[in-house]
């Protein structure tokens, strides 16, 4: 009987994270002009799709207490890599995919060993190794151009039966058989032990090491699955500063708003991806209600200051004074 | 920072204190000078090392800002667009008038202050750790400006009395940046090693916990110090827009890393309490030196993205990893 009660005490940042994206989609349809249609789902399907992986990829390392500048970079890159090499007949296509996702990994691998092993502070590792990915970016893309294999490209960002977006469909399945097993998985168990009180988890014998590296792995990859989305969806390969920091900026906010605490060891993938899909719900009500596209960046800036503003409120709930100085 | 050397005994002071990351430092300017002189016989000239020092004068000001929170173990991402707001605001007050032109340079750096005071809010009292306030009062400065700006850069020009700050000459051959860099260093030196200011930024960077107990107002010395080095990223800012008689969007962008390279650079560590302010000096020369020297190489932005990158690992790697558990 008691079961659900811890259940539901687990899940509260994801639940809270459900209830903002319900809230703000429902205003946004509401005042949409086309209203509820396939499309306008589509539309905004694809383009929380995109930020819904990055967020994953930084509620991954920020559950193991750390923090990834370079999630933004690992996307600008691995889009620049994917408009040279995923296109071409099915075979190159599948291939090039490949090339992509292990892209991805070997910039999570390249992160997951400063921290660990290279024991350099997450912050100024990542900052260092998304300037090497933009650095490579810009190798491979000195202009914008490329282009991608167009049939897979359609299929993924098009609807399926044309109703269900395809794009939601591959996030469902990528958390359906990546993140859930890995989440019940004794690595990422340890991925949340390490972040939760590493010195408790390294006493128990909790493989941290391994846990946190494979939470690194599955970050560079769930970035790379957000890079490759981003070239579906532009046909192009870009190597632009501002968007890679944008996005870095962007899944800081979704993880924020999705329940995952930025002092590690709790919240969920799962609620980041509704905390990316409600923060870009935010952004687009500022079209449906006609302000300025110049105020875009301000209202944004806004909303991700009241979200890690939100983290201060468990002040309240601090009962010895010393706990506010770590 | 302990046994301050005082009157006969400064020379073996001196030698007992320097740090082997402020002697790499200096032995990676001299390494980085003879390769260049090999390069260009330009390079050793009077002239152009003058040129350099006035082109790391912006950066040390701004260096010397970020220093200070990273001595206190926070970090402040919240630098590029502290510097472009004070650049973009100074400007916007010296095109009001001649009442404008005389307060442009002290509203300027007000304005840094101020992203600076909400930065020290957050992270003092509300115990928001501060790299990601930071990066969300970066966004909400950049969304100001943008809304400001229309998205363009400004019009209006720098006025004469930061021209004259920026390129002007007081003492004939000293520039006044220069100038303005020894003095911002001198006070930096003055209030790390002979006040009780000082004390407790070091204090705070080893243990908050441990000032707080000790009866020290830590949360207000963390607040002053974010104040101080939002200040210290619009000077910097408004002395860019003397130099180049305007102000630009995103203009602050180039400086984030290369501001954290050279203090992490010159030794000081990025956990806090730990640095010297002459390893600060060394890391920002090095770091200008570094960026000349590819630059007369005629280096790509990507090659000198990646240089950046590897080089602060390296460094990192070398005296900036945390100590080994168990």
């Amino acid at each position: 009987m008691r079961e659900w009660r811890f259940w539901l005490a687990e899940q509260r940042g994801t639940l809270m994270a459900v209830g903002i994206f319900a809230t703000m989609f429902l205003i946004y349809i509401s005042n949409h002009p086309a209203g509820l249609t396939a499309n306008v789902v589509q539309t905004a399907a694809n383009k929380g799709v995109l930020l819904a992986f990055v967020a994953m990829a930084q509620a991954l390392i920020v559950i193991t207490a750390g923090i990834d500048l370079s999630v933004g970079m690992t996307l600008v890159l691995t889009n620049c890599l994917a408009s040279w090499i995923v296109v071409g007949a099915p075979l190159p296509t599948a291939l090039g995919v490949a090339g992509v996702l292990l892209t991805g990994l070997a910039c999570g691998a390249l992160n997951g060993l400063l921290v660990i092993v290279g024991r350099l502070q997450p912050i100024v590792a990542t900052i260092a190794t998304g300037a090497i990915f933009f650095g490579i970016a810009l190798l491979l893309r000195p202009f914008p151009g490329g282009s991608v294999n167009e049939d897979l490209a359609d299929a993924l960002t098009g609807k399926i039966f044309g109703v269900v977006p395809a794009s939601l469909v591959a996030l469902g399945a990528v958390i359906l058989f990546v993140w859930i097993p890995f989440r019940r998985s004794a690595l990422g168990r340890a991925a949340y032990a390490a972040g939760s009180s590493e010195a408790a988890a390294y006493m128990s014998g909790v493989p941290i090491r391994r846990g946190k590296f494979a939470a690194y792995l599955f970050s560079g990859l769930f970035a790379a699955m957000g890079g490759l989305f981003l070239t579906f969806f532009t046909y192009t390969g870009e190597a632009a500063y501002a968007s890679g920091n944008a996005y870095t900026l962007f899944a800081i906010a979704s993880v924020v708003l999705g329940g995952v605490s930025l002092y590690g060891g709790r919240g969920s993938a799962i609620g980041a991806v509704f905390g990316a899909l409600a923060f870009r719900t935010i952004g687009d009500l500022l079209f449906v209600f006609d302000f300025e596209p110049l105020w875009q960046p301000l209202f944004q800036g806004v909303v991700l200051l009241l979200a890690v503003s939100l983290g201060a409120l468990a002040l309240v709930q601090v009962k010895n004074r010393l706990e506010w100085f770590r | 920072m302990s046994d301050a050397a005082s009157g006969g005994g400064l020379a073996s002071g001196l030698l007992r204190r320097i740090d082997p990351a402020v002697a790499i430092a200096f032995g990676c300017i001299l390494a980085l000078l003879v390769f260049g002189s090999l390069y260009s016989s330009n390079f050793l000239s009077p002239q152009y090392l003058l040129q350099q020092l006035k082109v790391a004068s912006f950066l040390g000001v701004i260096a010397t800002g970020m220093m200070l929170v990273i001595l206190l173990g926070h970090i402040d991402l919240s630098v590029p667009w502290a510097v472009s707001t004070g650049a973009m605001m100074a400007c916007a007050a010296a095109a009001q008038g001649p009442a404008g032109a005389v307060l442009a340079v002290p509203f300027g750096i007000a304005c840094g202050a101020v992203i600076g005071l909400a930065n020290g809010i957050s992270v003092a009292y509300l115990r928001i750790p501060s790299m990601i306030i930071t990066l969300a009062t970066n966004a909400v400065a950049q969304g100001l400006m943008v809304a400001y700006t229309g998205g363009f850069s400004p019009q209006d020009a720098a006025s004469p009395a930061m021209r004259w700050l920026a390129t002007g000459m007081l003492l004939p051959g000293v520039p006044n940046a220069v100038v303005i860099w020894a003095l911002v260093g001198a006070a930096m030196v003055f209030v790390l090693t002979r006040t009780s200011f000082g004390r407790a930024v070091y204090g705070i960077g080893n243990s908050e916990r441990a000032v707080y107990l000790s009866g020290v107002p830590a949360r207000r010395v963390v607040l002053m110090v974010f104040v101080v080095a939002g200040a210290l990223s619009a000077l910097g800012g408004v002395l860019l827009a003397g130099y180049a008689s305007k102000a630009a969007q995103s203009m602050g962008d180039a400086y984030l890393l290369p501001a954290i390279a050279s203090v992490v650079l010159g030794g000081t560590s990025i956990l806090g309490g730990r640095g010297s302010y002459l390893g600060t000096v060394a890391g920002v020369i090095l770091v200008t030196l570094l960026q000349s020297i590819l630059s007369v190489m005629q280096m790509p932005e990507a090659g000198r993205q990646i240089i950046y990158g590897v080089v602060i690992i390296a460094m990192l790697l070398l005296y900036g990893r945390t100590p080994a558990k168990r």
